[in-house]
């Protein structure tokens, strides 16, 4: 257990890709971070530099009150769970927990009551003395898993332990995931580019775009005001409504020929008017008009797919089996309405 | 899986009959001729032969020399065996590090198994001349006076030399390969449970490779039995004299210099079965090879 802090960390790979720039922050004891983001942003690079398994090109990096950068992986107090589970082949269950003991100088009887009590816990008692070829995918994982919570690490490194599972599996080991680290009280970083598992498991969301962490906050945040176009449509599914606009600084947008008030601020000039599909509600009349285009049934809601001014459009609907006019008025009430910098997509 | 099956037997007899007559003309009637022709004493000028049932097998049991090449053999084998597969290994574990150069390293390597048996034995030859050798210079500066072809333990050092020379890079490149289909995320999940790099490569690394490592020794032992005639023949330049010899090598001696023709059957049949156990062996290991994923 213990807290991580990291200053300037950066990453610059031998072929001249810098992969991370400087990054600051820190993480709290026991807290789960999640590093979220698009596929390529950096966030197994970061991960990977905590775990020593790549060089920190420039910056800190501290765990507990050490700073590691030249420390071994296996001397950081740290457990990783790869993404295909990484498990030795050649051993059994038993033995792939037990192999990071065995090299710390566990006894012998610690490492077996040690082996029996994760197992107990990830329901892998009946498989120790298998090898993994002979183990389902969900059962690898958990495998993976024991073999990180024998070592009572410092710190917790997860590289989309989940991703490799079927959405059932998934969600179940999620949960379990995070409740296991609640229990243990172990800090961890946890990388996905699910947004789903973002939002349940984390404490607080990093957001990862090109290299540069874009938002740090709590799933609500981070859901709530996002700081900036980037982090609005790559959170919540579906994404949120971005419409191109002007505002006249004094509580009005327009839209192309339409006009629609927002909260009064002093900010006059191009912006990204964003809302959530889900806040947008349909109305008899008098709202903003929009063109419905397709309709997709999810089942206790509906998401219809249109434009406004010409602009794409979402709306999550409810699904009350009303017929549907070609043109909809829809409100959407300014105080869920986003205004973000039209030329650099930041937080107004 | 379904199966195709035929209804006579006669097409399928017919479509393997170029395997079969091949197989037949240059193994199976050979290896019956010299099974035959062990329990006959054969006339050195060739007026008939007369049989001496197995009198041929009886004189080869005890025979000291036999005893002695035999000797010679299972040491040369096990050290060409042992090291070029330890040279290989080692290189291959250096080359795997350098991903990057492993590319043009391979092909350098890969050259030398281009070669001839014969042509490295003569390169070998040239490689420790007694007067412009290379190596030969080398050892004298280290204070070995070297006498390929006159000091038989010289000539023992340098046929195992070469050797193992000629049959290192086919063994690298099987264990690059094999190194390199270990996933990367089991090695760094090993850095992460042990720091040591040797423990790590004892403990993971190897188990891994192990198929690939019995495979080979089987290859190498076969290889330094057999396939190393050219070598011996080159380096001793046919001239066997007090020379240390293979087994394959005094059944040639014996058999087309010494014209003891059924003496020199009775030493092939001898390594036939020793091939044959050798192939039971690897097919038992194939059979069972080790899968691990
Ligand atoms: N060994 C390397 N050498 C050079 N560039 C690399 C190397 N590894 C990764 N990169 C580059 O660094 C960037 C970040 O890669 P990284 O693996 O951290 O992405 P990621 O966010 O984990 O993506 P994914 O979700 O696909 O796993 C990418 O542009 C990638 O091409
Ligand atoms: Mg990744």
């Amino acid at each position: 257990m213990a807290t991580v802090s990291v200053t300037n960390i950066s990453k610059t790979y031998p072929n001249g890709a810098q992969a991370v720039h400087p990054a600051s922050f820190s993480i709290a004891d026991g807290e789960l971070i999640v590093l979220v983001g698009p596929s390529g942003c950096g966030k197994s690079t970061l991960l990977r530099m905590v775990a020593g398994l790549e060089d920190i090109t420039e910056g800190e990096l501290r765990i507990g009150d050490r700073v590691v950068n030249e420390v071994e992986p296996a001397e950081r107090d740290i457990a990783m769970v790869f993404q295909n589970y990484a498990l030795y082949p050649h051993m059994t269950v038993a033995k792939n927990m037990a192999y990071g003991l065995k090299n710390r100088g566990t006894s012998k009887g610690d490492i077996d009551a040690k082996v029996r009590e994760a197992a107990e816990m990830l329901d892998l008692n009946a498989y120790l003395d298998r090898r993994p070829s002979q183990l389902s995918g969900g059962q690898r994982q958990r495998v993976a898993m024991g073999r990180a919570i024998v070592r009572d690490p410092a710190l917790f490194l997860f590289d989309e332990p989940l991703s490799n599972l079927d959405a059932k599996l998934r969600n179940q080991m999620r949960i379990e995931i995070r409740a296991l680290q609640r229990r243990l009280g172990t800090t961890a970083m946890y990388v996905t580019h699910d947004q789903v598992e973002a939002m349940t498991m984390a404490d607080r969301i990093f957001v990862l775009n090109a290299g540069r962490i874009e938002q740090i906050g709590t799933p609500s945040e981070i859901y709530r005001k996002p700081a900036s176009t980037f982090v609005a449509s790559f959170m919540g599914a579906p994404p949120m409504n971005l419409l191109t606009a002007t505002t006249d600084g004094s509580g009005n947008a327009q839209v192309g020929d339409l006009s629609i008030p927002v909260a009064a601020g002093s900010h006059a000039g191009a912006v990204h008017l964003g809302i959530r599909p889900e806040e947008v509600t349909v109305t008899a009349g008098g709202g903003v008009p929009f063109q419905l285009g397709l309709i997709e049934e999810l089942g206790a809601s509906r998401l219809l797919h249109g434009k406004i001014a010409g602009q794409d459009f979402t709306v999550n609907a409810p699904n009350d089996d009303a017929g549907l006019a070609d043109t909809l008025s829809l409100d959407l009430p300014t105080s869920s309405l986003h205004l973000f910098d039209g030329a650099t997509g930041q937080r107004l | 899986m379904k199966r195709a099956g035929f209804r006579t037997i006669s097409l399928p007899m017919l479509l393997l009959l170029p395997q079969l007559v091949i197989i037949g003309i240059f193994f199976y009637w050979p290896a019956g001729w010299a099974i035959q022709s062990s329990f006959y004493l054969q006339d050195p000028f060739g007026f008939g032969s007369t049989y001496v049932g197995a009198e041929n097998y009886t004189r080869l049991a005890g025979s000291s020399e036999y005893r002695k090449v035999a000797w010679f053999t299972l040491i040369y084998t096990a050290l060409v065996t042992f090291l070029s597969l330890g040279i290989a290994l080692l290189l291959a574990v250096k080359a795997d590090k350098v991903i990057r150069g492993a590319k043009t390293y391979r092909t350098l390597l890969m050259w030398v198994y281009a070669v001839a048996p014969p042509v490295a034995g003569f390169l070998g030859l040239m490689f420790f001349d007694q007067n412009v050798g290379p190596i030969t210079e080398f050892l004298a500066g280290l204070g070995w006076d070297f006498k390929l072809g006159v000091n038989s333990f010289d000539t023992a050092t340098a046929m195992v030399m070469v050797a193992v020379w000629k049959q290192i890079p086919v063994n690298f490149i099987f264990f690059l390969s094999g190194l390199q289909s270990i996933p990367r995320s089991v090695r760094e999940a090993a850095m992460i449970d042990n720091k040591s790099g040797t423990q790590r490569f004892w403990d993971i690394t190897f188990p891994l490779l192990a198929p690939t490592a019995f495979f080979l020794l089987i290859i190498n032992i076969t290889y330094a039995l057999f396939d190393t005639f050219g070598v011996v023949d080159t380096l001793i330049k046919g001239e066997p004299g007090n020379n240390p010899i293979t087994l394959v090598y005094m059944v040639f001696r014996d058999g087309f210099r010494g014209g003891d023709l059924g003496g020199s059957s009775a030493q092939s049949v001898v390594l036939m079965v020793l091939v044959l156990i050798l192939t039971i062996f690897q097919f038992r290991l194939l059979e069972r090879r080790i899968h691990y994923t």
